[in-house]
């Protein structure tokens, strides 16, 4: 990745204007890594990490093992820092998480309306749909047609709620536990959860299949 | 693209959920490139926030006047808040990015350092 001749973008020039954002990126970070005000080696690090490390497989644990644990349910939607902080998961001490669970006639749905934040210590980076202008101004207005369209049709009879993140608060989305999975250990329930349900703009899924 | 020739083998990119966590490598950089400023006290994320708010919302702008713009890009908007939060900390001076990505471009084609 790293080399002497000071490029870590591991690929090969085609045609770029000055204006492309290929060129502006590389130009920006030349020039910051000379006056030492980056490091490539640590944006090396940093980019790695969110393509390998950090993905919904971590909040996905952090559900299983609330399903699991009537305590730590409790705990993780009152103060959901204090159990992350517990379980020692990395990058989260820059983000205030709030926890919403979703229960019979209650269904949450997260969103970032002015740009994209979301919960990155525990899901990631967020897919492009979340970031799309489309899905950040109608999740607002009309979430239940918005939840319809992406698969998730819901009684008239449960209540939306659609939680808007800003740089202070994050919110992940405690989904219902399927049944049928009645002492499951957690490595097997967290399996069952995905990026999407944690989003809130799906259910986790009976492990019977629906 | 490169990421295509890996595609099926042991060395792909895992993906979130069926989507690349950055499509292209420049994403990638420009993200990392943030991260690392916040991380070494340039600024905050709060003011990076500040910006991409804008970028986001200055597109949206465009967008909703019918103007000739390009299309949604959410990096390319991370970008305009990288170089943003850039010159409003004098980190480096916009001409000098201008002139130092004038010269990149300038370079050959096929040019493979």
């Amino acid at each position: 990745m790293h080399d002497d001749h000071g490029h870590g973008h591991g690929h090969h020039h085609d045609h770029h204007d000055a204006s492309s954002p290929e060129v502006r990126v590389e130009a920006l970070e030349d020039l910051l890594v000379e006056r030492g005000l980056a490091d490539r080696e640590r944006i090396d690090a940093t980019t790695q990490r969110f393509e390998h490390d950090i993905g919904p497989m971590i909040g996905a644990r952090l559900v299983a093992e609330a399903w699991a644990d009537a305590g730590l349910r409790r705990r993780l939607l009152t103060d959901a820092d204090a159990v992350v902080a517990d379980m020692d998961i990395r990058g989260a001490e820059i983000e205030h998480i709030e926890v919403k669970a979703n229960e019979p006639g209650v269904h949450n749905v997260v969103v970032c309306t002015l740009c994209s934040c979301y919960p990155w210590a525990l899901l990631g980076l967020p897919p492009n749909w979340y970031k799309s202008p489309e899905y950040r101004a109608r999740v607002v207005r009309e979430p239940r047609r918005v939840l319809a369209e992406m698969g998730l049709e819901l009684d008239a009879e449960t209540e939306v709620r659609v939680w808007d993140s800003s740089s202070e608060t994050r919110f992940l989305v405690l989904p219902e536990r399927p049944a049928g999975t009645e002492g499951w250990p957690t490595e097997r329930l967290a399996e069952l959860v995905t990026r999407d349900s944690m989003i809130g703009v799906a259910r986790v899924t009976d492990p019977g299949g629906q | 693209m490169s990421i295509d020739l890996l595609e099926g083998s042991g060395a792909a990119p895992p993906r979130d959920n069926g989507e690349l966590v950055f499509s292209e490598p420049w994403q990638a950089r420009a993200f990392g490139l943030a991260a690392d400023l916040v991380d070494g006290g340039h600024f905050t994320w709060d003011e990076f926030r500040e910006h991409l708010i804008e970028a986001i919302a200055g597109w949206e702008t465009a967008s909703g006047s019918g103007g000739a713009i390009e299309p949604w890009d959410y990096y390319r908007c991370w970008l305009a808040a990288l170089e943003r939060a850039v010159a409003e900390r004098d980190l480096i001076n916009g001409d000098a990015v201008a002139d130092r990505a004038a010269a990149y471009a300038a370079r050959p084609a096929g040019h493979d350092h």
